[in-house]
């Protein structure tokens, strides 16, 4: 037979214990309410996505005539064939992701939804896009094909001579 | 003689209609009270509203006409969910087919577009009655709080809705906004892939502005206007300039220079 004080050792006032179930039970919801939290992110972010890859085979380079701005609106970019050489410029305004147009006439590139307008080189000439449109790496494949990968931005003014 | 009330009255008694309606049966002023506050829609409304708030004047019944197209949109949307499929295939092909091939399939899509725009014209229209008449004071503060989030719900109805026909409008549209959503700081770029579940609008962000348009956001919109209706009757019923809340006229009153 258990002696009754063994039970109750330390005499444990009941607003005590009160507070301490209090403080276990928003404990143990604080600490289930951040798993929900986290749970929720990645059950919300996609581990497989079925997008295009960013790597392009745009063809051969004989393909783009001298002096001339090629746009692919599949893909969002220019295949821009200059003077100094071969470039790919992201097509995608930096103001809000509409797909912009090369208008031959004005020799600039202009975003039909606010307006923003683009010098032939990607530059930014005026309106609400926040930065000029992205360089992306060119080069050429084994097989003689111009490639673009369009996760790879580069520094402007990079040229590949054919 | 039996005349069509007795029939009522017997129908009224009967065992079927008791296990429904546990007010009872009586005609007096108490039972017909008990008929409002134990029902399980209109215990949200008053027992009792004054005729006097319900002329016109008073509230234009923008709020009830904003849930009536509330109404009109579930009932018109859940009939086009029966032939919509939300995938890149069919959405764009089952939106034209509901235009020329569904019997009445043009009439309902056009029914829910244009109870989506005057549903967002109501909402304005009733928050600047609130507004201007000063509703908006205490006690009423929170309802004009539940009032901002069922705008909040209303616009991302209109925005997710954007999407599902899946024609150039919807996707430019729906990068256009998402895009906006990138602009906040730090967390953009995520909230921008967690709403469209990718990178692009594309067959996730389909399916994500779907189960948004036609689940999430009507039942959060029904949860908040049920609060919305209930704390009408809680924060003392209908407002109009006449029934000033005691807490501002009981504030003012020992002023001598108001």
């Amino acid at each position: 037979m258990p002696d009754e004080r063994q039970l109750q050792p330390a005499k444990l006032q009941d607003g005590d214990r009160r507070a301490f179930f209090v403080k276990l039970g928003v404990g143990s919801l604080s600490i289930a309410a951040v798993g929900a939290v986290g749970f929720g992110y990645q059950f919300l972010s996609p581990n497989v996505l079925f997008e295009p890859s960013p790597i392009l085979n745009v063809g051969k380079p004989e393909s783009y005539p001298p002096d001339s701005v090629t746009l692919d609106a599949n893909s969002g970019i220019y295949l821009i064939h200059s003077n100094e050489g071969f470039f790919a410029l992201g097509a995608v305004c930096t103001h809000l992701g509409c797909l912009t147009a090369w208008k031959p006439e004005l020799g600039i590139i202009a975003c039909p939804c606010h307006g923003s307008k683009f010098s032939r080189t990607g530059e930014k000439i005026e309106g609400p896009a926040p930065r000029s449109l992205p360089w992306y790496r060119v080069w050429l494949s084994e097989e003689g094909d111009l490639m673009v990968d369009r996760s790879t931005t580069i520094r402007s003014m990079q040229f590949l001579r054919v | 003689m039996v005349t069509s009330a007795n029939y009522f009255d017997q129908l009224r008694k009967s065992r079927v209609w008791r296990s429904i309606f546990r007010s009872g049966t009586g005609a007096s002023t108490l039972h017909r009270s008990l008929v409002i506050q134990q029902d399980v829609f209109l215990h949200l409304f008053p027992t009792k509203v004054r005729r006097r708030m319900l002329n016109i004047g008073v509230t234009w019944y923008l709020g009830t006409l904003t849930f009536g197209t509330f109404m009109i949109l579930v009932s018109t949307g859940i009939l086009l969910m029966l032939y919509y499929h939300p995938s890149v295939p069919q959405a764009y092909s089952d939106t034209k087919d509901l235009q020329f091939v569904v019997t009445s399939g043009l009439f309902l899509r056009n029914l829910h577009r244009w109870s989506a725009h005057a549903m967002v014209f109501l909402v304005f229209a009733h928050m600047f009655r609130v507004f201007y008449r000063g509703a908006y004071r205490p006690p009423r503060e929170f309802n004009w709080i539940i009032g901002v989030i069922l705008l909040l719900i209303t616009l991302l109805l209109s925005y997710t809705g954007y999407l599902l026909p899946w024609d150039q409008l919807a996707f430019w549209a729906i990068t256009v906004g998402s895009n906006i959503a990138s602009a906040v700081p730090l967390i953009g770029n995520k909230i921008h892939f967690l709403l469209l579940g990718g990178n692009f609008v594309n067959a996730n962000a389909l399916l994500r502005f779907y189960v948004l348009h036609c689940m999430i956001l009507p039942l959060a919109a029904m949860v908040f206007i049920a609060i919305h209706f209930w704390r009408i009757r809680k924060d003392g019923g209908l407002y109009s300039h006449s029934s000033q809340p005691p807490a501002i006229s009981d504030r003012s009153a020992p002023k001598e220079d108001r």
